[in-house]
């Protein structure tokens, strides 16, 4: 009986596990095709696919605009939220529960109504459809998400090192810069590569708010609308494996604070 | 006569509705050894967070070097804190943390190592300069974190329960050593504590706070042998307390009635004034040798073997709650549940206006 219930037990894991990563799998095995068209049998394994996609010039400067907007706007999203997180753990404020709430409110908010409410706005406000556009909706949805990153971290034990910092003669700035800034490092580091990641693979406020110039996962909705091929998978493993190496280095952050 | 080192003139400090410091005035001497003495509540560390900055009085000011310093913040007053918690920088070497105060002033590097050096030496951890804090034990923490605090010449020393965390032993010693420190570097030290051994062996001058105010402060020898309140004479050290009325005075004398029985004393007082006899344990006497001021008879109901003496918990017979608290030998014979003499010499009596 006891064995039963064990195949049982793994044979649940292993659907659970195989539902999740089997697309994944897919994906990537058929970016390997010889062949034209990404379904059995499987041909290659060749990279023809991998090569047509850096050869392509839309995608690979697709690809550095995504780069270019994660990592700026998530630069920006972790600086204001660090900024607003030390406000509020560091100084009484009138309602400041009630404004802590509305910080993170956008976490709730579906991507598809902070991208139109932007394109409204940016269309009443004349900034024209951008990279600078998106890149500021980026911001919009991963400084909520900086914000309770970093905020969680900010224990009371901090505030005596910052006044110990003050009482030896640091202005505010200072305290910020030399003391909370690399304190709060690992929380700063996860809330970055995390928003990186988020930003990496983000598509419906870019598709809303970028035109000629656009990114990755824009570029690889319009490659996919002419149809499936090994080059659309290919592409998308390389998309894959980037967040992959955002999402460890994320990991890797916030594990060596705990370890700490 | 030179102006007081710190002048705190009739503070007084609100958290809200709660009054935690009730027009409280005190000077501190330079060079001295000053320890604010109290239960928690008493106000003491507010006090010392007024001094140091962080907390700007209600009411009242503060001088240091003759300058008011009230408003002035942590950064610009010539303080500095050592924190319960000691709040090294987690991410310096102890040589950072401990340069971090002359970084501040702009010293150069080099001056800054040099000088962090001394005040490591100083404090017996000069092989220390490379680590982090997190390698130090609890003791070594609490030496850097002086080190931290004294390497800017401070005018005033602040030490917030600095030996709070530490196990009873490693406290002795960190006591004695803060003893030593501070008398080789000659910078007054302010340091807060509950706990009255702490405070006999370190103070030149022991302030003993309670509820918001200063209940006695003097030289700790004084505040012991003749406390001048009733809490004073209950929380540093150890007291029998007799409440009592004044029946009789005399030119030299007076008689206090107490529930033990009629008490001489020494001094006029005036007759019909309430007043509280107060004696410290080591100075009553069960049974056998008798001294000059009868205290009835008591029925002992602890005893407690404490390695160099005992410790006598007895009931007067007269008045079931009167309780005597006596030290006595450890070779006394005394056990629970026996009937005793208690006495004591009319000298040791101490006097509290009630």
């Amino acid at each position: 009986m006891r064995q039963v219930v064990r195949v049982v037990s793994w044979l649940y894991a292993l659907a659970v596990y195989g539902f999740i990563f089997v697309p994944v799998v897919v994906l990537v095995l058929f970016s390997l095709q010889a062949t034209s068209f990404p379904i059995p049998p499987f041909t290659g394994p060749s990279l023809r696919w991998y090569e047509a996609v850096l050869s392509d010039v839309r995608l690979t400067s697709a690809l550095v605009n995504s780069l270019l907007v994660a990592s700026i706007s998530s630069a920006t999203a972790v600086t204001l939220g660090f900024l607003s997180a030390w406000g509020f753990a560091r100084f009484v404020l009138p309602g400041s529960g009630l404004l802590r709430g509305l910080i993170t409110l956008p976490l709730t908010v579906s991507y598809l109504i902070i991208g139109m409410g932007l394109l409204v706005l940016f269309n009443w406000a004349g900034l024209p459809k951008s990279l600078l556009a998106a890149g500021i909706g980026h911001v919009v949805i991963n400084l909520p998400l900086c914000f309770a990153i970093i905020y969680s971290q900010m224990g009371d034990h901090q505030i005596n090192i910052e006044r110990a910092a003050r009482d030896l003669g640091a202005p505010e700035w200072k305290v910020l810069l030399l003391i909370t800034v690399p304190v709060m490092a690992p929380a700063i580091f996860a809330g970055f590569f995390l928003s990186m990641t988020f930003s990496w693979d983000e598509f419906v406020i870019s598709f809303l708010l970028t035109r000629f110039d656009t990114t990755l996962p824009v570029e690889i909705w319009n490659l996919l609308r002419s149809g499936l091929n090994p080059k659309t998978n290919a592409v998308g493993s390389l998309v894959f494996a980037v967040s992959i190496v955002l999402v460890v280095l994320f990991e890797l952050t916030l594990l060596r604070r705990r370890k700490t | 006569m030179t102006a007081p080192l710190v002048d705190i003139r009739a503070v007084s400090h609100r958290f809200g509705q709660l009054a935690v410091l009730k027009d409280v005035s005190l000077r501190i001497e330079p060079g001295s050894y000053t320890i604010l003495l109290g239960p928690s509540g008493s106000g003491k560390t507010t006090l010392l967070s007024i001094l140091g900055g962080f907390v700007t009085p209600s009411e009242g000011k503060v001088f240091i070097r003759g300058e008011d310093c009230t408003a002035v913040p942590p950064a610009r007053r010539p303080t500095t804190t050592v924190f319960q918690d000691y709040a090294l920088f987690p991410h310096m070497s102890v040589g950072g943390n401990v340069g971090f105060g002359l970084r501040m002033q702009g010293v150069d590097g080099a001056t800054r190592a040099a000088k962090a050096r001394e005040a490591l030496a100083l404090v017996g951890l000069a092989s220390a300069f490379d680590k982090k804090p997190h390698q130090l034990s609890g003791g070594q923490r609490q030496r850097v974190a002086l080190a931290r605090a004294l390497v800017i010449e401070p005018a005033v020393l602040l030490l917030d329960e600095p030996l709070g965390a530490l196990d009873l032993k490693l406290r002795r010693q960190m006591q004695d050593e803060l003893k030593a420190i501070q008398k080789r570097v000659g910078t007054a030290f302010v340091h807060v504590t509950h706990d009255q051994e702490e405070a006999m062996a370190l103070a030149d001058h022991c302030v003993v706070m309670n509820d918001g105010r200063i209940e006695d402060e003097g030289p700790p020898e004084r505040v012991y042998a003749r406390p001048a309140t009733r809490f004073s004479a209950t929380f540093m050290g150890e007291s029998t307390i007799l409440a009592g009325k004044v029946t009789e005075a005399k030119d030299r004398t007076s008689t206090v009635t107490t529930p033990a029985g009629p008490v001489l004393v020494r001094g006029a007082l005036p007759v019909g004034s309430a007043v509280a006899l107060a004696i410290r344990p080591e100075h009553l006497m069960l049974g056998g040798t008798a001294g000059t001021a009868s205290l009835g008879m008591a029925k002992v109901s602890d005893v407690v073997f404490q390695g160099s003496f005992k410790r006598v918990l007895a009931v007067s017979v007269e008045d079931a709650s009167l309780q005597f608290i006596a030290k006595l030998p450890a070779s006394a014979t005394v056990q629970p549940g026996d009937t005793v003499a208690v006495s004591c010499d009319t000298d040791q009596i101490i006097v509290l206006a009630d």
